[in-house]
């Protein structure tokens, strides 16, 4: 097996080699590439969009359809990934542990004791015991607002800067769950509820869908937003700038809020009660 | 050998992304394990992307932003030659977010999997199915 495996590869390795010399050199500026319609992108972006860095305006206006159907590919994934290991009937381990915050004592209570829930003094901790570490919650409490910061940073100044709906939202994702990863699951729920998440992500990509509707019924094609220059008191080019703001938002939010159910689906493997 | 040589200078790129399309389908056809082989597809799409980003280079010349493009810098004329392609950064762009979200999906199937038969290695899976 492991011997048709490495002929296998070597086949398909050694085909791949055979067809490198009908490729472009390294960094060549006429490769095929290059001489089709990027040359329009980049000699034209400027003037069609206003938005200096192509990448963006490339993503957002001349590609919106596309860009369109990745978030709902990104959406649809998350949705998956719930009903694939979504646990319906939550069972409630047998004992839990409590935590006493003012004492650091903890507390072991079998299943059918009381449980001093609601109560400030006392929080919940994993099953699997985990020691209260001081550092790590004041570092995070730290870095996460900073980090939200630059990820809207990076979201708004998409036209100007490499950036976008897609890194920003990342960004802000991974703040969240470097919230969640440092305190406990259920304290990131407490921030952003799971079922909050996927409304979020659906959202998101009802705003990118939401903006093409909308230059429809304003008498422009799907996804033309130089039709909203009247909605939004501009020129048509601007309106485009402004609109590809708008989508990257959508997009930013679907990001974001896939991201994180998805670490929260696959930490707590379907449970949503605690994980890592 | 002196071609050879000259290929190896002008196209390492196909090189080294071929190496990596070779570790990552080794990996998906030859273990055993479906987390390993979770991996080596990721290997395997990591080296589509930067085979993209790669076509898109351009000897010497910058990122595609426009320079001058912020507020009222005056005209100047843009032209193609000094700017590197952004078609590719676009797509892979989107690729990148859209590979980090199938594979939670595949890392969720695989947690399924561990779920029903207890292992995820492929020869014992396929023998629980066998007894069942």
């Amino acid at each position: 097996m492991k011997y048709l495996a490495v002929i296998t590869i070597l086949l398909v390795g050694g085909l791949l080699f055979y067809g490198t010399p009908d490729f472009p050199a390294w960094g060549d500026p006429q490769s095929p590439a290059s001489r089709h319609v990027s040359p329009y992108y980049i000699e034209q972006g400027y003037e069609d969009t206003h938005a200096p860095n192509l990448v963006t305006a490339v993503l957002a206006d001349y590609r919106g359809y596309d860009t369109m159907f990745e978030t709902a590919v990104i959406f649809s994934a998350g949705i998956a990934c719930l009903f694939l290991l979504r646990v319906y009937r939550r069972k409630t381990s047998q004992t839990r542990l409590y935590r006493h915050t003012l004492t650091g004592v903890t507390l072991r209570i079998a299943k059918g004791g009381k449980l001093p829930e609601g109560s400030a003094e006392f929080e919940q901790i994993d099953s699997l015991w985990v020691p209260y570490d001081m550092i790590i919650k004041v570092c995070s409490r730290l870095i996460v607002p900073f980090v939200q910061l630059f990820a809207l940073y990076v979201v708004a100044h998409g036209h100007y800067s490499p950036g976008g709906g897609f890194q920003g939202g990342v960004i802000f994702g991974a703040a969240i769950i470097l919230y969640a990863i440092a305190h406990d699951m259920r304290s990131g729920f407490r921030r952003l509820n799971e079922k909050v998440a996927l409304l979020v992500s659906a959202i998101g990509v009802l705003l990118f869908v939401g903006t093409g509707v909308l230059a429809v019924l304003l008498g422009g094609n799907f996804l033309d937003y130089s039709a909203l220059a009247g909605l939004l008191h501009t020129d048509a080019v601007m309106a485009r700038s402004h609109g590809i703001l708008i989508v990257e938002i959508g997009v930013g939010l679907a990001v974001m809020a896939v991201m994180v159910s998805l670490y929260y689906i696959l930490a707590s493997a379907g449970r949503f009660d605690e994980g890592l | 050998m002196e071609t050879l040589i000259a290929q190896f200078m002008t196209k390492y790129n196909y090189w080294a992304i071929i190496g990596l399309i070779m570790i990552g389908l080794y990996a998906m056809i030859a273990k055993r394990n479906l987390v390993k082989k979770i991996i080596g597809m990721n290997i395997v799409q990591t080296a589509v992307i930067l085979f993209f980003v790669s076509i898109g280079a351009k000897q010497g010349k910058t990122i595609p932003i426009i320079a001058y493009g912020h507020g009222d810098g005056g005209h100047h004329a843009v032209r193609a030659i000094d700017y590197i392609n952004p078609l590719p950064h676009v797509l892979m762009l989107t690729a990148i977010v859209v590979s980090v979200a199938t594979l939670g999906v595949a890392l969720a199937l695989a947690v399924k999997v561990h779920r029903l038969y207890g292992t995820l290695d492929e020869d014992e899976i396929a023998e629980r199915i066998k007894e069942s």
